[in-house]
């Protein structure tokens, strides 16, 4: 099939960044969205040209590391899949598709689409751990969780911190990845000793890292892969006003 | 524990602040309706309540500077958040889509900067048109009163004001039928059945709502004053 890219070029952080376009015409539809830009960057390197950078690691939708905004939608156009399982089935021959890094000024552009998301490892590291007694391993059921909890637990802790509630925010606000960091520590027992330090910190650093605020939305929902829910954020603000009474 | 200071100026206090303000905005316009309505009441049934507000002296006042300060809150923050976006993300995407399914991006959650600087534009020249209107007297109980009933229904009969306030009660549902589910959300509302029948809510409030402050000038304007829903 044949595919018309239009796709994002910045040769630094600094450097003012510009759009290129190209078509390719020996794209499959069993490729998965990454493949397809492999073969572009191939076509590429054959005509002497800078390959287009692209951030990914596992390629299976678990690692978190691409967050391509294509054609104006974080991570594509499919519901709870990361561009990484995004199949160039999903187009049809001779489509359009335009390719941008996450746009937010707390994301700066390290290269092309390759973004700098180190803002949200400073936010887990204002609060995103627990403490723990030292020594030999807690008999395992010595910590009895309530089983609602555990499950709303797990379900904030499958958040991979790849960005796209940022990039799909119209504010470019973080608040679905912080507020489901803090949500996946503060529902279990282990969290509990910095439950209100840790929302308090984690929210200031979300704002100091220069994100938006959020205006419910609830577009970071709809594009997250993981499809964490918003009430990740209903969480957040909750802790954060009993924190207030702590 | 934040200070209140650092806790209002958190992105969750803004919020929530937001919300309170918010709600605390549609209480008032449920009572400015049912004011309102007085209008349909006897011939003096209006201008007894409005008379009754303005009896209330000092306390009028006190009521009028915190109605001041929730609109003024509300406005501020609504205005600060929107210019924030520029800051957090200076360089716009080239294409933009929501992706829909569980997304609550629509014409009134993308226009509420919109609807909600027209509504303040408009809440101040309502109030230089009504408050500081024409002083027309009557008597009410052998009491010199204002005739506000008169100024209205004078006023509605204008083409312009009643197209200028039609115009701005729409806004108005746009801008309720998101703020009502939004206020909950920010309140801490979480996503699901009960999240589903709040929004469903919020049409039905907005929609209701307006519905029952667009009749008054419709209504005026139809009849030319002289419905027979109004007595004299």
């Amino acid at each position: 099939m044949t595919i018309h890219l239009k796709y994002w070029k910045q040769d630094g952080p600094d450097a003012q960044g510009y759009f290129e376009e190209k078509t390719l015409d020996t794209v499959n539809e069993h490729m998965s969205f990454l493949e397809m830009l492999d073969v572009l960057n191939e076509e590429l390197q054959l005509e002497g040209k800078d390959p287009v950078e692209f951030d990914y690691d596992c390629r299976e939708g678990i690692c978190g590391s691409c967050n391509l905004v294509i054609n104006g939608q974080a991570h594509g156009p499919n519901a709870k899949t990361a561009c990484c399982q995004l199949h160039m089935r999903t187009y049809n021959d001779g489509d359009h598709i335009t390719i941008e890094p996450p746009r937010a000024a707390a994301f700066p552009v390290i290269k092309d689409l390759v973004v700098d998301r180190s803002g949200f490892d400073r936010i887990i590291e204002a609060g995103g751990y627990v403490s723990v007694k030292t020594g030999s391993a807690q008999e395992a059921n010595s910590t009895p969780i309530e089983k609602h909890s555990s499950d709303m637990a797990f379900d904030y802790a499958t958040c991979i911190g790849c960005g796209a509630c940022v990039a799909a925010c119209p504010n470019a606000s973080a608040s679905l990845f912080t507020g489901a960091k803090i949500a996946h520590l503060n529902k279990m027992p282990q969290g509990e000793v910095e439950r209100y330090d840790r929302v308090v910190a984690m929210v200031d650093q979300m704002k100091e890292e220069g994100f938006g605020d959020c205006s419910n939305y609830g577009e970071c929902e709809a594009v997250c892969p993981q499809g964490i829910s918003i009430s990740a954020i209903a969480e957040m603000r909750r802790d954060y006003v009993k924190a207030m009474f702590s | 524990m934040p200070s209140l200071k650092q806790a209002l100026s958190s992105q969750v206090g803004r919020k929530i602040m937001t919300g309170i303000t918010g709600i605390g905005l549609m209480l008032f316009l449920i009572g400015h309706l049912g004011g309102n309505l007085t209008i349909f009441g006897t011939a003096d049934a209006f201008n007894i309540y409005t008379k009754t507000l303005m009896d209330l002296g000092p306390l009028l006042y006190v009521i009028e500077a915190g109605l001041a300060f929730f609109f003024l809150y509300h406005t501020v923050l609504g205005v600060s958040i929107w210019l924030g976006r520029r800051k957090a993300r200076p360089q716009g995407y080239d294409t933009y889509k929501t992706k829909g399914g569980t997304s609550h991006q629509s014409l009134a959650s993308r226009s509420m900067i919109i609807s909600g600087s027209v509504m303040f534009i408009f809440l101040i020249l309502h109030i230089i048109h009504f408050k500081f209107g024409a002083d027309y007297t009557t008597m009410i109980d052998g009491e010199q009163a204002r005739d506000l009933r008169k100024l209205v229904i004078e006023e509605f009969q204008k083409t312009w004001v009643v197209i200028g306030y039609v115009f701005v009660l729409v806004l108005a549902i746009l801008h309720l039928s998101h703020g009502f589910w939004s206020a909950f959300t920010s309140l801490g509302m979480k996503h699901g059945e009960t999240s589903k029948k709040v929004q469903l809510a919020a049409y039905a409030f907005g929609i209701i709502l307006m519905l029952g402050f667009i009749f008054i000038p419709v209504y005026i304007y139809i009849t030319g004053g002289e419905g027979s829903l109004i007595s004299y």
